[in-house]
């Protein structure tokens, strides 16, 4: 029972997801959905997930907002360079990173390759480095620095 | 599907914009792919299709869904969360694959950090899980 719990984010999320997919919220599919998350979160815990920490889970709205506003920002900039003539000044940028928690890079890796414009290309575990390529910028080590401010700061405070 | 007489004109115009934008963004990324120089560069043009040509094509099916009321919206949601944990996995994968080789071909893209001199192979980097 301890196993199948281990990861009570994994097993609600499993769980809505299970009644999302069903459409319904009748006892049948909660029974199903619950059946679901729970061989979910053992098999989670059968290959040692790291377990998420959430210390300050009220900061990820405001991180998701950030998300969503720079996606919109990056869009029209990457549009614009797909589709007109300037040649994209692109550079590789390595950032120093205070980020350790498995789970919070994981997510940072998520956010930098999901807006276009910026792909994280390498972690090295043992310099606690990333490497980053952004495919327009003028000063990498300015969009580093701001990279560190904006999302690095809040990762860290969310993640313990 | 019936279901289509059931929609209003305002919805039927919000829905047919949505899928021209969402479809138009990712035609314009596949451009990108087309056009950019490096393999570096061209690793960045189709997320405009997987963030915002998703975005839109996913507002449509919602807007369509919820108006002509066959069904809750909340679908497109996991779809949008499905391709944004997703897609980066594929990429990462690729744009490591890129730098291993060019680096064992010795191309100058971004040299390797200054490391201890044992193992200078992808296995001192631990992915992010």
């Amino acid at each position: 029972m301890r196993r199948v719990l281990a990861h009570p984010l994994l097993w609600l999320a499993l769980f809505a997801m299970w009644l999302l997919l069903a459409r319904s919220l009748a006892p049948g599919q909660m029974l199903l959905a619950a059946i679901v998350a729970s061989i979910g979160s053992w098999a989670a815990s059968a290959v040692e997930a790291p377990q998420p920490r959430l210390r300050r889970p009220g900061l990820v709205v405001k991180l998701v907002g950030r998300v969503l506003a720079d996606i919109v920002v990056s869009n029209i900039a990457v549009l614009k360079l797909a589709l007109g003539r300037r040649e994209p000044r692109s550079k590789f940028v390595a950032i120093p990173l205070e980020l350790r928690d498995p789970n919070g890079l994981a997510v940072l890796a998520s956010i930098i390759t999901a807006t276009p414009g910026s792909a994280w290309i390498n972690y090295n575990a043992r310099t606690d480095t990333v490497l980053v390529h952004v495919l327009d910028t003028e000063d990498g080590d300015a969009w580093g620095q701001a990279l560190k401010r904006t999302y690095e700061s809040l990762l860290l405070e969310i993640f313990r | 599907m019936s279901s289509f007489d059931a929609v209003p004109v305002w919805a039927a115009l919000l829905v047919g914009a949505c899928l021209v934008i969402g479809a138009a963004i990712t035609l314009a990324g596949t451009i990108g792919l087309a056009r950019f120089g490096t393999f570096y560069q061209r690793i960045h043009a189709p997320t405009l299709g997987s963030s915002f040509g998703t975005g839109f094509v996913l507002l449509a099916s919602m807007l369509f869904f919820s108006v002509t009321e066959t069904r809750p919206v909340l679908h497109e949601l996991l779809i949008l969360v499905f391709v944004i944990v997703t897609t980066p996995v594929t990429l990462m994968l690729l744009a490591r694959a890129a730098l291993y080789r060019d680096r064992a071909e010795g191309n100058d893209v971004f040299p390797e950090p200054a490391a201890p001199p044992d193992g200078a192979g992808p296995e001192q980097n631990e992915p992010p899980r």
